[in-house]
């Protein structure tokens, strides 16, 4: 019986791939680690375009001042939902669909070690977020307390309240299988050859990402289960009234909150330093150096959790170990900057729309890192904290951050995934529509906030309107740009110019070796790995 | 590749980058009126933590300039298409210590102004003046220690008609719209003021930009601040914590009157609390009652109830024909002094007078349609209140 078995997934066929007959079998039943990672992506790109619609809610009430369009509850749920979306929904989901996608491929792995635990982490999540949108239905609507769910607030939440709770500690339950599926996978199905230390960038940082979100997605459903029995049990955790503290949950939260930005970032750090040694022609600066670094920002990630609460009254001592710990982020993160530039310096450069995404992340992301370190300053901090500086803050860090590598990845690997190049003249128009209406809708930002407006308020004092209106016009043209992604992909999908191999000219790694597209399985046998194949690290 | 070359393209890059970030950070100063940068505000704390912001800033600055100079002269340079060949290099031990060491003595440079100027913002001792702040879902109550002095501040009525979703008064004729309040907090110039913030209900935050922090108000939890306001004026900030539906309508305006004017004030601040303790006492008449009860409805309950009183299903009842508000009076007393469990309705026996309280309850009773002829009077609320 075994041999038949054996038979049937014998290797080298990859013209007929055993492709699961029928939409159910193929998708529901999955534990084909591609088609979980194209689940996951496609997932992720809806959840983009909801958290992307209540984000022109947002900016549509913004537009002007005074209220024209909503209720101020209504705009405090968009707000509180777009983040949860976006978080949860759209950014985690989508490096975990590249984790699916790419490790096994990058490591010489058949699959993930978790085939079937790893359908089940994905197929979670649309429950979870069925749970958390359709609150917007509720009485009361969805929660609006804001993405931090402090309490007292968040317990003034109506009927949606348990909803939006459950929901959140499903998707804690969804991240950890999949981390737990990266970790098992990395460590033990590497191909013969493939030591630690040859690994890719994305699957180191993706190895320490994994570490991270088993270490802090129990203490968010710790924090979160607390609200809970404070809400419909009558603990006090968070009640003073009952000798709790409230500030005891934004402590909590934020140790899980810290690591989580980062969680969010690591991967896009991974996948910026695989595409800018392919373009550049060049291998990929300091290597170890990198390793070393994102491991040093994980670590550092759960020791700076109060650099968010600066203003809630902490004592003197602890505001000023809080502002050095966060200032020490900026050395390995420059770490970082630095050898990407010391990659392209002396390369060959071109230009396609990967490293247009690559490049824009690098300039992007390090002016999010300047006002990250500006925040650090405590003093300052106490008139930045709560404003639009902290909101352009963030959006830089995460939209021309994470989003953009995540951008610059599809765009990467669209052809490995589908055998099609895509449509290389609307690539880049995308990236600079994208560029520049990014800009416009976050850069005012800054001057908004510093100016003195709060963030979180559904109308404004005339004094801020100019910016506003500018960042308003900058969010819906850069959300109508977005339209084209969906498009680039899609034709993409259904056709185009035949894609090779190795697809880039400066392509090293051993997703390059398997035909494009990726066959159904891959590496039933490991692969014998030569120094061509291999994209960094020492050589044999 | 000639250094040469490399040199000029750097240098050309610099002027280039620098152009740019000129253009961004000042040009838009030019084209509009409103603010880019952060206030220096009026006290000498506020003015060393805009000296460090900009500290901070000019670094921030000139490593982006530096940074963004050698991507983009490598990004000329070091092109395929002007027929760059690439090199093998991958690494440099040399300039990675030499990476991380300059930034190490930058964030030194850095700490050591910042620790400075934290140590003093957090010098909370001897204060010549004492005021405790708390926050309500959404105003602010200040007392007076030592004066025997409280009041509530909150938005002022036109700016509230003003933010109301869909009405058609222009923000832009309204003064000062959505930061302007009923009763300022007044304090003298030149004194040393200490804080004592708390909050009632929910998280909220008191900032006053012009003094150059913030602090957020917990409740159960006392946080301490303090300030030395040096020029008369008039301060305006907002809540900064997101406390709910109102958290962009609860402002702050604070005054700072010189010795003798703030002395004035004290004293005819004192005579205005007397007065509401005999409005208590008195009997009002209906007139009196439905225009006071009128502005108190549309200051604190049409935010939600609407100025109609038609409501806005589900969450909000309409006060009209709504069976409470025509119904028995002692439940609706008791509803609108201490909630609604479970309801977003909030109890307002400590937030509002006696005198508001029974002119509120009056007026949903006799508008809107509803017409139960109930004239309730402050004396009714106090012994409500205290039985």
């Amino acid at each position: 019986m075994t041999t038949t078995t054996h038979e049937d997934h014998n290797e080298d066929h990859h013209d007929h791939d055993h492709k699961p007959q029928g939409f159910l079998n193929r998708w529901v039943f999955s534990t084909n680690h591609k088609d979980i990672g194209t689940l996951y992506l496609v997932f992720a790109l809806l959840m983009f375009f909801i958290g992307g619609a209540m984000a022109m809610i947002i900016r549509a009430e913004l537009f002007m001042p005074g209220m024209q369009l909503v209720q101020p509850e209504f705009f405090n749920q968009m707000t509180t939902v777009h983040a949860l979306v976006m978080v949860f929904g759209a950014v985690m989901p989508a490096f975990v669909g590249f984790a699916n996608w790419m490790i096994p491929l990058m490591i010489g792995a058949p699959d993930m070690a978790l085939p079937r635990m790893n359908n089940w982490s994905f197929w979670i999540l649309p429950f979870a977020f069925t749970m958390l949108v359709s609150t917007l239905f509720m009485d009361g609507g969805a929660p609006a307390g804001g993405w931090t769910l402090y309490p007292p607030l968040v317990l003034q939440t109506g009927d949606s309240f348990i909803f939006a709770m459950f929901a959140i500690h499903m998707l804690g339950i969804s991240s950890i299988m999949g981390a737990i599926n990266v970790i098992a996978t990395i460590l033990n199905m590497r191909a013969p050859g493939m030591s630690l230390l040859r690994m890719p960038l994305f699957v180191w940082t993706w190895l320490i990402t994994a570490f991270l979100l088993i270490a802090v997605m129990p203490v968010l459903a710790g924090a979160v289960t607390m609200l809970i029995t404070d809400r419909f049990f009558l603990t006090s955790f968070f009640n003073a009234a009952g000798g709790g503290d409230p500030v005891l949950f934004q402590h909590i939260f934020w140790f899980f909150g810290h690591p989580e930005v980062y969680i969010m970032i690591l991967p896009a750090f991974g996948i910026i330093s695989e595409i800018i040694p392919t373009f550049a022609r060049k291998p990929l600066f300091g290597y170890t150096s990198m390793v070393y670094a994102s491991a040093s920002i994980a670590f550092l990630s759960f020791i700076v959790w109060a650099h968010h609460m600066f203003t809630v009254g902490m004592p003197l001592g602890a505001e000023i170990y809080f502002m050095f710990a966060t200032m020490m982020i900026s050395i390995p993160t420059g770490v970082k900057v630095f050898n990407w530039i010391a990659t392209m310096w002396r390369g060959s450069m071109t230009f396609e729309t990967p490293m247009l995404f690559a490049l824009g992340f690098v300039v992007l992301f390090t002016i999010g890192g300047f006002s990250g370190l500006m925040l650090a300053i405590v003093p300052a901090d106490f008139q930045y904290h709560d404003t639009y500086f902290v909101v352009a803050h963030f959006h830089y860090v995460l939209v021309t951050g994470s989003v953009f590598a995540l951008m610059a990845g599809t765009y990467y690997w669209l052809p490995k995934w589908t055998g099609h190049m895509y449509n290389e003249r609307l690539g880049k128009w995308h990236f600079w529509l994208s560029v520049v209406f990014v800009n416009v809708l976050f850069f005012p930002q800054h001057y908004l906030g510093l100016a003195g407006m709060p963030r979180r308020i559904p109308d404004y004092s005339p004094q801020f309107a100019d910016f506003n209106m500018l960042s308003s016009i900058g969010g819906f043209a850069f959300g109508l740009t977005q339209l084209m992604f969906v498009y680039i992909v899609w034709k993409c999908v259904r056709g185009g110019e035949p894609a090779t191999a190795r697809v880039w000219e400066g392509a090293r790694g051993l997703e390059w070796t398997v035909p494009s597209p990726a066959p159904f399985h891959t590496f039933e046998t490991p692969p014998e790995i030569d120094d061509s194949m291999v994209a960094h690290g020492e050589h044999m | 590749m000639k250094k040469e070359n490399t040199l000029l393209v750097g240098l050309a890059m610099t002027a280039a980058i620098t152009a740019v970030t000129y253009a961004i950070l000042v040009a838009p100063g030019f084209l509009t009126d409103s603010g880019l940068n952060m206030t220096e505000g009026v006290t000498n704390s506020s003015k060393a933590v805009y000296d460090l912001h900009m500290i901070i800033l000019w670094i921030c600055i000139v490593i982006g300039i530096l940074v963004f100079a050698a991507m983009f002269t490598s990004i000329f340079l070091h092109r395929k298409s002007r027929g760059a060949v690439a090199a093998k290099f991958d690494h440099s031990t040399k300039a990675e210590i030499i990476w991380t060491t300059i930034p190490i003595l930058i964030l030194i440079v850095m700490a050591v102004p910042s620790t400075i100027t934290l140590i003093e913002l957090e010098d909370n001792s001897n204060p010549d003046i004492i005021i405790k702040i708390t926050g309500y879902q959404w105003k602010w109550k200040y007392d007076y220690i030592d004066e025997g002095i409280s009041f509530y501040s909150s938005l002022k009525a036109d700016s509230n008609a003003a933010r109301m979703t869909g009405a058609s008064i222009d923000p832009t004729t309204v003064d000062n719209y959505l930061l302007d309040v009923d009763n300022r907090i007044v304090i003298p110039v030149g004194k040393k003021i200490g804080f004592l913030i708390t909050a009632d209900d929910v998280i909220h935050s008191w900032w006053v930009p012009a003094l150059g922090w913030k602090q957020d108000a917990v409740p159960g939890f006392i946080n301490q601040a303090w300030t030395r306001v040096n020029e008369v004026g008039v301060y305006r900030g907002q809540c900064a914590e997101l406390c709910g539906r109102g958290h962009g309508f609860m402002p702050i305006v604070l005054e700072a009157k010189s010795e003798e004017d703030y002395a004035a004030w004290l004293v005819e601040k004192k005579r205005g609390l007397a007065v509401t303790e005999t409005e208590t006492q008195r009997i009002w008449s209906k007139t009196e009652l439905m225009a006071k009860g009128e502005a108190v409805y549309a200051q604190q309950c049409a935010g939600c109830h609407q100025t109609d009183g038609q409501g806005l299903a589900p969450a909000f009842p309409a006060m009209a024909g709504n069976p409470v508000t025509n119904g028995s009076v002692s439940k609706h007393i008791d509803i609108v002094m201490n909630g609604s469990e479970g309801t977003a309705m909030q109890a307002f026996s400590k937030t509002l007078t006696n005198a508001e309280i029974a002119a509120a309850l009056t007026y949903t009773r006799n508008a809107f349609g509803n017409q139960t002829g109930d004239l309730i009077q402050p004396a009714t609320i106090a012994k409500h209140n205290n039985g």
